[in-house]
């Protein structure tokens, strides 16, 4: 059973379409990897916490047995009786639960969703099951996606790492990130607004792919910031990934800002290789670089491991026949944390607006004077801390006095780090890169709580590195490198332009397989060991 | 001596677009009649993750709007969100266009009854998605949802009017326009058009504008006339008081027919207006506007000058004649066939096919004649096959049967007899029955050939030809 829970999806696919396994057998077999390693799911109790709470993942809020066996007997059906299936069948995921489910229960992990149903799925979600994969649960997150640790979540147990227990497995698809990592299930779908594909990828060891803006739909996902959402695979390998995106790319009538650039064929791609790709790196991403006390701009260096692989692997992708080209200046991504609070905050406070109570979700059970003081208590019981953080400030700098201060500003800044990209992409430009490579993240995963009890940059930036490509809408993928000394794991982002997917993950795919010997890859997480 | 004032008064008016589905979803747009939360879906109810899409159909009739109005149009124009919350406002905004709408300026050209013409400046025009509606039963708050969603354009005047009949007079012909462009049903009282009017005061010859007070809420033309000439008349009370004008806004409650404040100085709402990123920006093409202009009809007002300098009617006909998109164009179908007097044409149809529009309430698109039957029995009385009242006659005959004039004259045996030897005949018995005043007449009452005339038309029951009849009268009365 071990063996298949731990193939890729491309595996399993191929597995079920050669009726080598079932569809059931492999689900029985994911429930009860779940069943073994997840513990009880997250839930707006009041939570008391167990010691066996300490040893178990915590990455899902629901599973959806009879709605993922039903789904599975019908591939099998369909197999057995030669009929055309898609190109997952069979193959079990869950997804992170902002994307709608219709007739599934969809939380945000907040309680002001509380028991509603959501009346459609996501368009990712009915592509998905077009390509008859099986949606078997749904994973924790911060609420609304607010945060990058996933203790925000209204649903507790929060979500553990499956490496270090005691540390957070990254967020916001926390929960996407933990399941995979724990081989509950090859694939998780995650949604990333400033990294929160990204940096849970990083943080647990596995690949998250963030496409470009456009490329996948929104529709039927809970928004965080609209401008900036995207939705993407969070998976154990680069293959998988490419497999995934093939499915849930293109251009959807109901999301406006879908292209009709046709979507490639990523899998096949792969094997292309990297020979001739121009890969830069950029002192900028090797740097925090923040505000300091009197106002200047300053900057911390990156975990000394974390700057070290960067290097490592720009060796190994020149071995590969890449062209590594150094200081690509992306002199604007110092911007992308202040002017991510400003933008990310005005747009999720607005998109915060429509949970009253009234229409769904929480309604308060308190006595009411009047409508306002219905949306008083029951937003006020409904939201969590952070959601409420962020509803306020995204409403204070929204204030028509404040526009030009903060809004207009801010996307001056968008402007200026897209200006960064185009510059350093563009093909007739001095630099001509086809990806750069950065850390994922400045420093491996951190602790429960540091997130907002440490002073630490590394934490507090945790995310410089990840929001660029949310501002410039260009694709970006994290994928493991290692472990650190304290063995946690450590990602690499390889970030490319406009609708180059297939480019990226060539790239990932093309050090993956350089790398599918080395010794840090034996190396388990604690729950599988 | 009492000082005069002169009125100031723009306007703010919701024009509802009559296009098939709702704004940013496929939802039907006109609920007119439906039941409550009946024409509603995850879009228009704001359901997470539900996304906009934007109707082209709207761009399309706003487009329309922009160029009748002379206005600028923002090739690219952007969607702002307007944030407010309330409970039939379901995504917790408003999607409109803020500071970039797609028409700015222009000016609209209207004449008052008196033949004045007025211009009236444009500050924009904007697209935006409708509320829902909120109606209260007792302490309970009912919501329809039907309406959110619904597009609208917002259009703001400059402050050009001067009196209420000026306000009344431009949504008179605003209403003309919007149906004549067939973007709107532009029915007040459906509130397909809804208006809201800022009116101010200032002493006559000052160049300072007075502090305005907004009405809302006026919901037909007439109470846009009252609402405002009560408003001009208790802000000269006041200032006549030695009171000052203060910020107001003040509702029209139509069912006592009086204004009602509402709220003094407008603390101004803050709607944290910010672009609204579901949806790209509206992009017309060249050749987008390009096919829109080709599409674009004759204007009212263009229509009524043509109709005066190049088809020769009196200015009264013409403002008739160009009411409604349909009276106009059936108008210059007859002519087209008729082929002769226009003013001839006009009078039959202000007579005739207007009487009847009157009477039954139909369009004239929906009247069972055609242009071609008209035009028929005009040449029909001209060339004497029927006379003007069976002419008349006719008009009504074949409304109510839709058969051709033609056929019905021959059916019911409507054509005037210019048989000689019938008329003749008739003629000789008519004169040898009265002696009396045969006698009369040949002794030099010659004004009784009317009455000869008369009896003849009266045997035959209205169909011989009276020219002829009058003819062989004289001639019979003469000779014997």
């Amino acid at each position: 059973m071990t063996e298949l829970i731990e193939l890729s999806a491309v595996e399993q696919a191929a597995l079920i379409r050669e009726k080598k396994i079932s569809s059931v057998e492999l689900l029985e077999a994911t429930l009860a990897q779940v069943e073994k390693v997840d513990g009880r799911s997250g839930s707006l109790e009041p939570y008391v916490e167990q010691p066996e709470d300490l040893e178990k993942v915590h990455a899902f809020l629901l599973i959806v047995r009879d709605h993922a066996m039903a789904k599975a007997k019908e591939v099998d059906r369909k197999i057995a009786a030669g009929e055309p299936v898609g190109a997952l069948a069979g193959v079990p995921y869950s997804a992170k639960d902002v994307y709608c489910t219709k007739g599934i229960r969809t939380t945000a992990a907040s309680r002001i969703l509380e028991g509603w149903k959501p009346p459609y799925s996501s368009t990712v979600i009915e592509k998905m099951d077009q390509a008859d994969a099986v949606l078997f649960g749904k994973v924790n997150l911060d609420e609304f996606t607010f945060g990058g640790t996933t203790e925000t979540t209204a649903f507790k147990p929060t979500v553990r790492n499956p490496w270090a227990l005691d540390r957070v497995p990254g967020g916001s698809s926390g929960g996407s990130a933990a399941a995979v990592s724990a081989c509950e299930g090859a694939i998780s779908l995650g949604t990333d607004t400033g990294g929160s594909i990204r940096e849970p990828a990083a943080f647990t060891g596995i690949v998250g792919l963030k496409p470009t803006y456009g490329r996948v739909s929104r529709y039927g996902v809970i928004p965080f910031a609209s401008s900036m959402d995207t939705m993407g695979p969070l998976t154990r390998t680069v293959s998988d990934s490419a497999f995934v995106l093939k499915e849930i790319a293109g251009f959807d009538p109901r999301d406006n800002t879908t292209v009709r650039v046709p979507v490639d064929d990523y899998l096949a791609d792969l094997q292309k290789g990297i020979k001739g790709l121009r890969i830069g790196i950029s002192p900028d991403y090797l740097k925090i670089t923040y505000l300091d006390d009197q106002g200047n701009y300053a900057s911390a260096p990156v975990d000394p491991e974390i700057e070290a692989s960067v290097w490592k692997a720009a060796d190994l992708f020149r071995d590969l026949g890449a062209e590594i080209i150094e200081d690509v200046p992306m002199s604007n991504t110092k911007y992308s944390v202040p002017a991510y609070f400003v933008i990310s905050r005005i747009e999720a406070y607005s998109n915060l607006q429509r949970f009253d109570g009234l229409k769904y979700g929480h309604t308060t059970q308190q006595s009411v004077k009047d409508m306002y003081d219905l949306y008083y208590k029951s937003r006020g019981e409904g939201f969590g801390y952070q959601a409420k953080l962020r509803l306020l400030t995204g409403m204070f700098a929204s204030q028509e006095k404040f526009y030009e201060k903060y809004y207009r500003r801010a996307q001056r800044a968008r402007a200026l780090m897209r200006r960064d990209f185009d510059e350093a992409f563009n093909p007739q430009g001095k630099y001509r890169i086809d990806a750069i490579l950065t850390p994922s993240t400045p420093s491996p995963a951190f602790r429960f709580g540091d997130a907002v009890a440490s002073d630490s940059l590394l934490i507090q930036f945790a995310d410089q590195f990840t929001t660029p490509m949310n501002f410039a809408g260009t694709p970006g993928i994290s994928f493991p490198c290692g472990l650190s000394s304290s063995g946690l794991p450590i990602g690499l982002q390889i970030t490319g332009y406009d609708y180059c997917e297939s480019k990226i993950l060539r790239a990932a795919f093309a050090y993956e397989q350089a790398t599918l010997d080395a010794d840090w890859r034996k190396i388990k997480p604690v729950v599988l060991r | 001596m009492t000082q005069e004032y002169i009125a100031t008064i723009g306007l703010e008016t919701h024009i509802q677009l009559n296009t098939n589905t709702k704004a940013f979803c496929s939802c039907k747009a006109d609920s007119w009649g439906d039941a409550p939360n009946t024409n509603i879906c995850p879009i228009c109810t704001g359901q997470p993750g539900a996304l906009p899409s934007t109707n082209q159909a709207m761009v399309e009739k706003a487009l329309m709007l922009c160029l009748a109005m002379n206005s600028d149009i923002n090739m690219d124009s952007f969607f702002d969100r307007k944030n407010y919350l309330y409970a039939d406002l379901p995504g917790g905004y408003q999607v409109t266009q803020n500071d970039r709408s797609i028409g700015r300026g222009g000016y609209f050209d209207f004449l008052m009854d008196d033949g004045r013409e007025v211009r009236c400046h444009i500050h924009n025009l904007h697209m935006e998605e409708d509320a829902g509606k909120t109606k209260n039963e007792g302490n309970i708050r009912l919501i329809d949802m039907n309406r959110c969603g619904v597009p609208l354009v917002e259009m703001v005047t400059m402050p050009d009017l001067h009196s209420a009949d000026e306000a009344a007079t431009y949504l008179t012909r605003l209403r003309q326009l919007l149906r004549w462009l067939g973007i709107s049903e532009a029915n007040m009282e459906k509130a397909h058009l809804r208006c809201d009017a800022n009116v101010s005061i200032a002493p006559k010859g000052s160049t300072e504008l007075g502090k305005k007070c907004e009405i809302k809420n006026i919901n037909s033309i007439e109470a846009v006339r009252m609402a405002i000439n009560y408003e001009i008349e208790r802000q000269i009370r006041e200032i006549n008081a030695g009171n000052k004008i203060e910020q107001w806004t003040i509702e029209w409650d139509n069912d006592t027919q009086e204004l009602r404040k509402m709220r003094s100085k407008e603390t101004a709402a803050d709607y944290r207006y910010f672009r609204e990123p579901n949806l790209m920006p509206v992009h017309i093409s060249e050749e987008f506007l390009e096919s829109i202009k080709n599409k674009m009809p004759e204007l009212p007002i263009q229509r009524r000058e043509r109709f005066i300098s190049e088809m020769g009617l009196p200015s009264y006909d013409a403002t008739v004649l160009t009411a409604d998109r349909d009276t106009s164009d059936f108008f210059e179908a007859v002519c087209n066939i008729y082929d002769g007097d226009n003013k001839r044409v006009s009078n039959w149809m202000m007579n005739e096919v207007l009487r009847i529009t009157n009477e039954t309430g139909c369009a004239v698109s929906e009247l069972k004649i055609t242009a071609q039957d008209l035009a028929d029995i005009i040449h029909m009385v001209d060339q004497k096959t029927i006379n003007t009242t069976t002419g008349k006659n006719l008009v009504d005959m074949v409304q109510s049967s839709g058969k051709r004039p033609q056929l019905l004259v021959e059916e019911h045996g409507l054509g005037l007899v210019s048989d000689d030897s019938a008329i003749r005949a008739m003629c000789t018995k008519i004169v040898s029955d009265n002696p009396k005043e045969a006698a009369s007449y040949r002794n030099g009452k010659e004004s009784l050939i009317g009455w000869f005339v008369g009896q003849v038309m009266r045997e035959m029951r209205g169909k011989a030809d009276p020219e002829k009849a009058k003819a062989i009268l004289l001639e019979l009365l003469k000779t014997d």
